[in-house]
């Protein structure tokens, strides 16, 4: 099959505040383009978005199709899927990315039915392989093997790629790039058939992306008390709490501490993985930690092989030591 | 006020419950460390779909599923919390679907059992791919009207039902008009347990595909023949789809339907270049931090 086109990006925006992911995914097109010869663009959609179109350009787009309508004001599927697919028609791409978010979640499949081609969720990797091929790489069984995933015989090539797993590249400020707003008539009855009563946002507490040092804890810890050890050391290092997906069902942290493939991606100076064996499922959330300090009765556990410092030991014995020393160091 | 709800489930490999390695040494999928399973969130849709029924008397609850003869088990714990009807898909011609095959599938199946579903209800996402694409997939080829992440139904009313689903860091109510796929989260509510009464009736049910094996500890049977009209006449015959029973384009199913292709699959070895190992003491615990301090990591 013959390949060509751009390399596409969904530009995913709120109240004109465009998500992280986005420029993540920007900065990842660009690599992927320059290898294929192609340009990147872009398509971003919402009440009022020509304004953002500099910024999309300074993180490496260079055709960027905006799309304004005032039922795209929120993300609502069918709203959203009709200026999609006129955008993507309209560029034939090669390649689209999706923000693996609540939204990007909901919309690519969508489009990816529509379209009759392959969609990977959750790639951790993307690469150009044999004949320019994407190579779409994801953890699957829960994470405990990896599998590259590819669309031979489909166009255009999809996957949705969760946020904070790419690299963000500095904006070049003044970058050009051309901007076609489209025009997208959405017609009533499809505008019409979900209506948003109310929204609601909570404060958000927990802020493991941007916590320098995390402390997670995993099933070895055996308890909530267990648990509450980790706790005392986060708060003695000022650090942030983290947690693995069996921590979190158990009841010991709340969900949004989670981090691993279907949680968050961290990538702290520092990350303390206690009691955590290290199913890959969680080391994909936190393997790209700077240094990473683990804790674990078992000298064979997996977790062992991505760590900077290894402490075979009873975190019941070594926590209380790391709170004593780092108290001690202190003075 | 009743409803025709459609739920689909799916029998997963308990990837949050795996005992010894998952790979085998030739690289296969090791099925028995993987003992299977109800998908929860499947369980949460089937639970949201029973409540409306409790609501509203006269709603009829069908339950689909697509996979190997012995998914009929996810249909009788179906059967065993409330679901009025099951079917299973399974064919030969439908294995290796890929989602996009398996929403494709699953949506003529709809329209050919329940044309007029008002409601299809799924989890979120199967524990064995966690990829979330199957719902939405499903509406697209249902063309149908699409709400993820439900937590719950607010208000039923007779062409729309009103829910509260999720959004990146709160919650949104929305007014969805009806046919419309909805997923559902695990937050949703606690799925009620099998009922025994109906436990006792239905463990009995069976598929043609149980057949073979179901003779051999019921010796009460001469045939399959006999076998399928005991159980007819009972109401514990599982029907099963195949593919020539409904509307498809037999290119577009299973795995030479599928757009994706599995290039290769591999188990992960990480390895640090250097690995320092330290005493589990007050000795090791001084040099990791005064180590840290000095890389300036810690303050």
């Amino acid at each position: 099959m013959k390949r060509q086109g751009s390399v596409m990006v969904f530009i995913e925006q709120e109240d004109g505040q465009i998500k992280d992911v986005s420029f993540e995914l920007l900065t990842k097109a660009r690599d992927l383009a320059s290898e294929l010869k192609e340009k990147v663009s872009a398509f971003v959609m919402g009440e009022k978005v020509s304004g953002l179109a500099d910024e999309i350009a300074a993180h490496g787009a260079d055709l960027i199709y905006t799309i304004e309508d005032k039922e795209l004001k929120y993300y609502r599927t069918l709203p959203y899927f009709h200026a999609a697919k006129k955008a993507i028609r309209e560029e034939n791409p090669q390649i689209v990315l999706f923000g693996a978010t609540l939204i990007g979640r909901d919309l690519a499949p969508h489009v990816a039915s529509y379209f009759y081609t392959g969609l990977t969720a959750d790639c951790t990797e993307l690469q150009i392989g044999e004949e320019k091929m994407l190579y779409q790489i994801r953890p699957a069984f829960g994470g405990n093997i990896r599998a590259t995933i590819v669309t031979p015989d489909y166009a255009p090539q999809m996957a949705t790629v969760r946020e904070g797993v790419m690299k963000k590249g500095e904006p070049v400020k003044g970058r050009k790039a051309e901007v076609r707003p489209l025009k997208v008539s959405i017609p009533a009855e499809v505008a019409g058939l979900t209506a948003i009563l109310h929204r609601e946002r909570k404060e958000k507490t927990i802020n493991l992306k941007g916590a320098e040092v995390i402390v997670a804890g995993g099933m070895g810890l055996g308890s909530a008390e267990g648990f509450a050890l980790v706790k005392e050391l986060a708060k003695v290092l000022g650090a942030e709490v983290g947690a693995t997906r069996a921590a979190v069902d158990a009841g010991w942290a709340e969900a949004d501490r989670q981090i691993g493939q279907t949680g968050t991606t961290v990538r702290p100076k520092l990350y303390f993985a206690v009691g955590i064996s290290g199913a890959i499922q969680h080391r994909a959330g936190m393997e790209e930690s700077f240094k990473i300090v683990a804790v674990n009765t078992d000298p064979e556990a997996p977790i062992f092989d991505i760590a900077d410092y290894k402490i075979v030991g009873d975190y019941k014995t070594v926590l209380p030591e790391l709170i004593a020393a780092y108290k001690k160091l202190q003075q | 006020m009743e409803y025709k709800i459609v739920v689909l489930v799916k029998q997963v490999p308990d990837t949050h419950n795996i005992s010894g390695d998952v790979m085998k040494e030739d690289g296969t999928i090791n099925r028995p460390a993987l003992p299977a399973i109800f998908n929860p969130e499947d369980l949460n849709a089937l639970e949201m779909a029973l409540e409306i029924k409790d609501k509203t008397p006269g709603t009829k609850i069908t339950a689909l599923t697509m996979g190997p003869p012995s998914a009929s088990e996810v249909l009788r714990q179906c059967l065993y919390r409330g679901a009025d009807q099951v079917f299973l898909l399974s064919d030969i011609k439908f294995a290796g679907s890929d989602t996009w095959a398996t929403a494709y599938t699953l949506a003529a199946a709809v329209k050919k059992i329940v044309p007029d579903a008002d409601l299809i209800l799924a989890g979120r996402q199967a524990i064995d791919g966690d990829t979330a694409q199957v719902g939405p997939q499903v509406a697209e080829k249902a063309g149908v009207n699409q709400v993820t992440y439900a937590e719950e139904i607010l208000e039923l009313e007779k062409r729309s039902v009103t829910l509260r689903r999720l959004i990146e860091g709160g919650i949104e109510e929305v007014k969805v008009s009806l046919p419309a796929m909805i997923t559902v989260v695990d937050t949703a509510n606690r799925p009620r347990p099998a009922e025994v009464r109906r436990m006792m009736k239905y463990k009995k049910a069976l598929s043609r595909l149980d057949f073979a094996s179901a003779l051999k500890t019921h010796l009460e049977y001469k045939d399959e023949e006999e076998l399928e009209r005991d159980l007819k006449k009972k109401g514990l015959l599982i029907p099963v789809v195949c593919a020539d029973d409904l509307e498809v384009d037999l290119r577009k199913l299973g795995l030479f339907g599928s757009p994706t292709k599995v290039k290769k699959i591999e188990n992960v070895v990480l390895k640090k270049e250097e690995t320092v190992e330290l005493t589990p003491d007050s000795k090791g615990a001084e040099r990791l931090i005064s180590d840290l301090r000095r890389a300036k990591i810690l303050g």
